[in-house]
């Protein structure tokens, strides 16, 4: 990132008092960090948008190691359901080896500090989902449409507030709305009750100056009661960049997962935003070496094997604009009925298909096969 | 003698109704009730010479014997019926309840007619169930589906405020339905809008899973024999490709059935892209067809 331009009333860098939990020796420039005096949450996704590069099949062992880790360094908010949300464990998304409950329920004795969320997605998940989410111990629900459809939201969005949840909008492949729709489309999930509503780039098409102008469009329209967040992937290598863009515009909380576990080429990794939000002045309350460390020996042990990387089928995710957790669905598909992978993932994109599709992939393979 | 309908909702399902109700010798169109005296339903209606109020179900229960009404058709909302149904019993009409509430017992024309045909309160499902709950009851005719899922994707401007509003009533109807009516052990449905433009044609994908071993000709002579009967009253309902018959690609080394299946409406009152509206209006109008021998008309009874 290049740094924004110098503010006058700002202290310098060297005068500066270490954020809380800033404790990694920055070196070098002098220059003005832009996000000196801001204040980043920071919401790790491992053990959810994670869940998809292990094809849903997180160990309760895996859970426990990964949320004693994200807790002790100081993540403000791990979340942990299927990689669909709850209610995700299917034939379309794939069946999950534990329920969305038990793997909540071993988070949370693992959490004493950190908020438990959960995602859902309306048309997947419903409200029986979410109170049974309650009750083994989620702090926080997030909401999760396609960009255009946040009317969806509504009623579980209402329901969470009535439950005593936090709240957050998540409006999934942002890249497929102008700043303005999408600013529309947050203030119907912020009418709605959410605390926050988020910019998600879940085919991680998105270029930082695209990311700028939505998280800049959505806080306009959402007023200054409710936070906005920002989802990357890193589908053409610019997640953790698009992730500062996003701060530098206004967002309050970004996502990440460790070692970017997750859909696609995955996510801005969480160790890596961490260490360069602390490189940007922000204070985020996480020791970025302990969490360097659980991204080192923990997680990148976990993901062994199945890591993301930035590989053809991920480039072309962001290429196409096609929702990440096609990816691996895709994959199976073409090696199944011997078509190729790239051509399934442009047909995709041509047909605009969104997220929760994804059983147009096998039609797609099924007709290119024919 | 045709039977007496009024339709209580004037958004894209009542006005679908309309059309198709206009169609049929056995029904007639009486009145359209709504609560927007400016909807577009409403003025349609009323170009096409058909009774109209915006005052809701007061002002229908007021008319009934006026009008001489026989059967309601509900194109609200779940809430809404589940209110409106006590109303409907007590006054004698025979309600086909289009919203996913659920009240009365759930009827899939091409699955179940036979054998529900006397309640006076008939839940149509969802469209997602009308176009996949027939063919997991078809499955189930010649093997144990242990679990079946499904997956509707509308075009976002096929689904009005009703349905937007009951996505969970949607989904946990859909869901008990393909145990209810389709037999599965367990069932689940998820339900996909997608705002492309041009819209799409509705789709629909059927999951289940059968034991490994099945007799597969026999799963896709049924898949095929249950979509000509579903044509019968839905024209635009068929199959994209041939069923898929995996073995051990189902949970427990079952076997996955995946039936691939794409719902063009008639066009109607949304174009053709709105298979959703046809699918369950279609079942609504063959259920109403199929009762109406058996509704003595209130107009053969009441001397006005």
């Amino acid at each position: 990132m290049t740094s924004a331009s110098p503010t006058p009333d700002l202290e310098s860098a060297s005068e500066r008092e270490p954020a809380p939990g800033f404790d990694s020796p920055v070196v070098g420039g002098a220059d003005t960090p832009p996000l000196a005096g801001r204040r980043i949450s920071v919401c790790d996704t491992t053990l959810r948008d994670g869940s998809h590069s292990v094809a849903h099949r997180f160990t309760t062992s895996d859970v426990e190691r990964i949320s004693h880790g994200l807790d002790t360094a100081g993540v403000e908010v791990i979340e942990v359901t299927h990689g669909d949300g709850l209610g995700g464990s299917s034939f379309t998304y794939g069946f999950a080896l534990h329920s969305d409950l038990d793997l909540i329920t071993v988070a949370r004795r693992q959490i004493h500090n950190a908020k438990l969320a959960a995602l859902l997605l309306p048309g997947i998940g419903t409200i029986t989902d979410l109170r049974h989410g309650v009750d083994a111990g989620i702090d926080v629900v997030r909401i999760a449409t396609h960009c255009t459809e946040a009317d969806i939201a509504i009623q579980h969005l209402g329901e969470a507030k009535r439950l005593g949840l936090e709240t957050v909008g998540f409006l999934m492949m942002s890249h497929m709305l102008s700043p303005e729709d999408l600013g529309l489309q947050a203030s119907i999930m912020a009418d709605a009750g959410a605390d926050t509503v988020y910019v998600v780039d879940s085919a991680g098409a998105m270029l930082p100056h695209q990311v700028v102008a939505r998280v800049d469009a959505v806080s306009r329209a959402v007023g200054d009661g409710v936070r906005v967040g920002m989802h990357a992937h890193n589908n053409l290598g610019i997640g953790v960049a698009n992730a500062l863009a996003a701060a530098e515009a206004g967002a309050q909380i970004l996502d990440g997962s460790c070692r970017g576990l997750g859909a696609g080429a995955g996510n801005a990794a969480t160790e890596v935003l961490s260490a360069a939000l602390d490189r940007a002045g922000a204070a985020t309350g996480i020791s970025t070496l302990e969490l360097l460390d659980l991204a080192e020996n923990t997680v990148a042990a976990i993901g062994a094997g199945k890591l993301p990387v930035l590989d053809r089928g991920s480039v072309l995710l962001g290429y196409a604009g096609v929702y990440s957790s096609f990816l691996l669905h895709t994959r199976r598909a073409a090696e199944r009925y011997h078509v190729s992978e790239a051509e399934v993932l442009l047909e995709l994109g041509r047909r605009r298909v969104v997220g929760g599709q994804e059983d147009m992939i096998i039609d797609v393979a099924l007709d290119l096969a024919r | 003698m045709a039977i007496r309908c009024a339709v209580v909702g004037s958004g894209n399902i009542g006005s679908d109704l309309i059309a198709k109700i206009r169609r049929s010798e056995s029904l007639d169109a009486a009145l359209l009730v709504g609560i927007d005296p400016d909807s577009d339903g409403l003025a349609r209606a009323k170009r096409a010479g058909i009774a109209t109020t915006s005052d809701g179900v007061d002002a229908l229960l007021a008319q009934v014997d006026d009008l001489g009404i026989d059967l309601v058709f509900e194109a609200t909302s779940a809430s809404t019926h589940a209110a409106n149904a006590p109303r409907y019993r007590e006054a004698g009409l025979t309600a086909l309840d289009l919203t996913p509430a659920a009240v009365g017992p759930y009827v899939v024309p091409s699955v179940n007619l036979d054998a529900i045909r006397t309640e006076p309160n008939l839940n149509l499902v969802t469209c997602g169930g009308q176009a996949t709950v027939p063919i997991v009851a078809a499955i189930s005719r010649v093997a144990t589906v242990d679990y079946a899922e499904i997956v509707s994707t509308l075009a976002s401007r096929a689904a009005g405020p009703g349905t937007r509003a009951n996505i969970d009533e949607f989904t946990e109807t859909t869901s008990d339905a393909l145990v209810r009516v389709g037999g599965a052990g367990r069932g689940k449905a998820i339900i996909v809008l997608n705002p492309a433009k041009p819209p799409i044609i509705m789709r629909n994908t059927v999951f289940a899973a059968v034991p490994a071993g099945v007799d597969a000709d026999a799963i896709r002579e049924a898949i095929h024999t249950m979509v000509d009967t579903v044509q019968g009253y839905v024209p635009g309902y068929e199959l994209v490709s041939d069923p898929l018959i995996e073995p051990g690609l189902g949970p427990d080394g079952s076997t996955k059935v995946s039936v691939f299946l794409r719902v063009t409406g008639a066009g109607d009152y949304l174009p053709a892209y709105a298979g959703n509206l046809d699918i369950i209006t279609a079942a609504a109008v063959a259920t109403a067809e199929r009762l109406a021998p058996s509704i003595t008309p209130r107009t053969a009874l009441v001397r006005r």
